[in-house]
């Protein structure tokens, strides 16, 4: 059972288990060092439909079919999908479950969306509400561009602190600990993030935003846990991008947590090269959905990975609160992925 | 909402605007000039010669060549835009290819084509100027009150 362990965190005690993992991206991210690791490289950004929504939701159906056919289970055998995405409403995530027929779960933290899914789905598991999970979040620069943004075609310069969306989805399907195939990872503990804002209006610089909210998150969980980071071999936040990972760092050095940086990583950092102008890395929900769901369980099935914290960080801006002239609050939520062999 | 932080949040407010200030890296400036300007001056070369190509050749009054060099850089910023290559101008070009008419042509077809998929009445009618609008309702707003103020001082 989840049993509650210091302030923020949930430890469980079922180990619940990574059965199988799928992860789509589009042609950028392909290009990127992290390209040959995905299962599926989009060729047409659109999937051939008619509008940037209904190809995310596309992208985010048929990443969440991959994985269970990769997991060798039936939709129909699913409990719940949980996951979401950053186009209004949960558009793309909700056109997607249409197709899919699983009960859901509509989740909306921003980029932090798949750590949430992974904890909430944890959650569930544990606690005997399910026996069979998906979490999945997707992200398309597209439909993204046009919401928060300027149009596409629009010829502007962006900021060196700037951040680009990833077009990428990612879904992992949870399973009780019974149904145990081969090698892979255990969610053991989840440490749900407060929404933090430190008063950063620029909404070009993603990354300062959301580097309090990981600070915060992983003081908590280490304080919760009675850890400290040379407990992981890896601590890896979802999209602070080269400027909030600096940020975050030296955040933690304030707070007296030393974190080397051969732990410590960043999905958005890895997703793109510095020649991609990318700026300061990637965002979007589908940025750490597609790299978690590839190279990072990858790593746990190989053995080369024992524990890992996934911090997934999210800016909760909209559309309307920027131009109302608002600073941006920004949230944070941990996982702790553990080999299951450990 | 401001009104209700407390002063030792506006204090981890002011350490971390400084922080942040220090670890955010800065555009290049000389690089980013000097782009601008090559880009910038070069859709103004392009603007003369239109404008000399009407005075000279086609022999149009002053005026005339003036409209005939706006119409037909707002097309070329129009075409450029619809093969999708003025993005990418501008990302190099930034306030270079911003400023002349071809920016002001580039922020309404590019909203246009953007907002075609929510068809032509609420998507192209209605999100149109979601760029250019301003510029156009101050533009015309000031120049009114201009030609107001013209009128009641001295004008004729």
């Amino acid at each position: 059972m989840a049993r509650r362990i210091g302030t923020d965190t949930v430890e469980f005690s079922g180990k619940p288990r990574v059965c199988a993992w799928s992860s789509t991206v589009g042609k950028k991210e392909a290009e990127g060092p992290l390209g040959a690791g995905f299962d599926a490289r989009l060729e047409d950004d659109l999937l051939g439909e008619k509008t940037w929504e209904l190809a995310e939701a596309r992208m985010f159906q048929q990443t969440v079919e991959r994985c269970l056919e990769k997991g060798g289970v039936d939709r129909s055998d699913v409990n719940y999908l949980l996951g979401g995405d950053l186009i209004n409403q949960l558009m793309a995530s909700h056109f997607a479950a249409r197709g899919l027929e699983i009960p859901f779960i509509g989740l909306y933290g921003a980029c932090s969306t798949m750590a949430e899914s992974l904890a909430v789905g944890a959650m569930m598991l544990d606690g005997g509400a399910a026996q069979r999970v998906v979490c999945a979040a997707s992200s398309h620069f597209s439909s993204a561009e046009r919401q928060y943004r300027m149009p596409l075609e629009m010829g502007g310069r962006r900021q060196p602190s700037a951040q680009w969306t990833v077009t990428g989805a990612g879904a992992t399907l949870l399973c009780e600990a019974l149904f145990a195939p081969r090698p892979t990872a255990v969610i053991t503990h989840a440490t749900m993030g407060r929404v933090t804002d430190w008063g950063v209006k620029d909404a070009a610089n993603m990354g300062a935003v959301m580097a309090p909210a990981a600070a915060r998150t992983l003081q908590a969980h280490l304080m919760d846990t009675k850890r400290t980071p040379e407990d992981y071999d890896l601590i890896i936040t979802g999209d602070l991008g080269a400027v909030g990972h600096s940020l975050f760092h030296e955040l933690l050095g304030q707070r007296g947590i030393k974190l080397d940086d051969k732990r410590s990583a960043d999905c958005g950092m890895m997703i793109f090269s510095g020649e991609q102008y990318a700026q300061s890395g990637g965002s979007g929900c589908g940025c750490s959905a597609s790299v978690i769901n590839s190279e990072i369980m990858e790593r746990f099935s190989t053995g080369e990975l024992k524990r890992a914290a996934f911090i997934a960080t999210g800016a909760l801006l909209n559309a309307t609160s920027v131009l109302q002239g608002e600073t941006i609050p920004a949230i944070a939520h941990l996982v702790v992925l553990e080999s299951s062999e450990a | 909402m401001n009104g209700q932080k407390t002063p030792a949040q506006l204090n981890i407010e002011r350490m971390y605007k400084g922080m942040v200030e220090r670890l955010t890296p800065n555009s290049s400036f000389a690089r980013n000039l000097l782009k601008a300007f090559i880009i910038g001056g070069g859709i103004c070369v392009v603007g003369q010669a239109m404008h000399d190509l009407a005075e000279k050749w086609l022999r149009f009054n002053a005026e005339d060549a003036a409209a005939f060099t706006s119409i037909t850089m707002i097309f070329l910023g129009a075409f450029v835009t619809g093969i999708g290559k003025y993005d990418t101008l501008g990302k190099h070009a930034g306030a270079g290819s911003i400023v002349p008419i071809t920016g002001f042509a580039n922020s309404i077809v590019s909203a246009a084509m953007e907002f075609k998929r929510e068809g032509f009445i609420m998507g192209v009618g209605a999100r149109m100027f979601v760029v250019a609008g301003p510029v156009l309702v101050y533009g015309i707003g000031s120049s009114v009150v201009a030609g107001l103020l013209w009128m009641a001082f001295g004008g004729r």
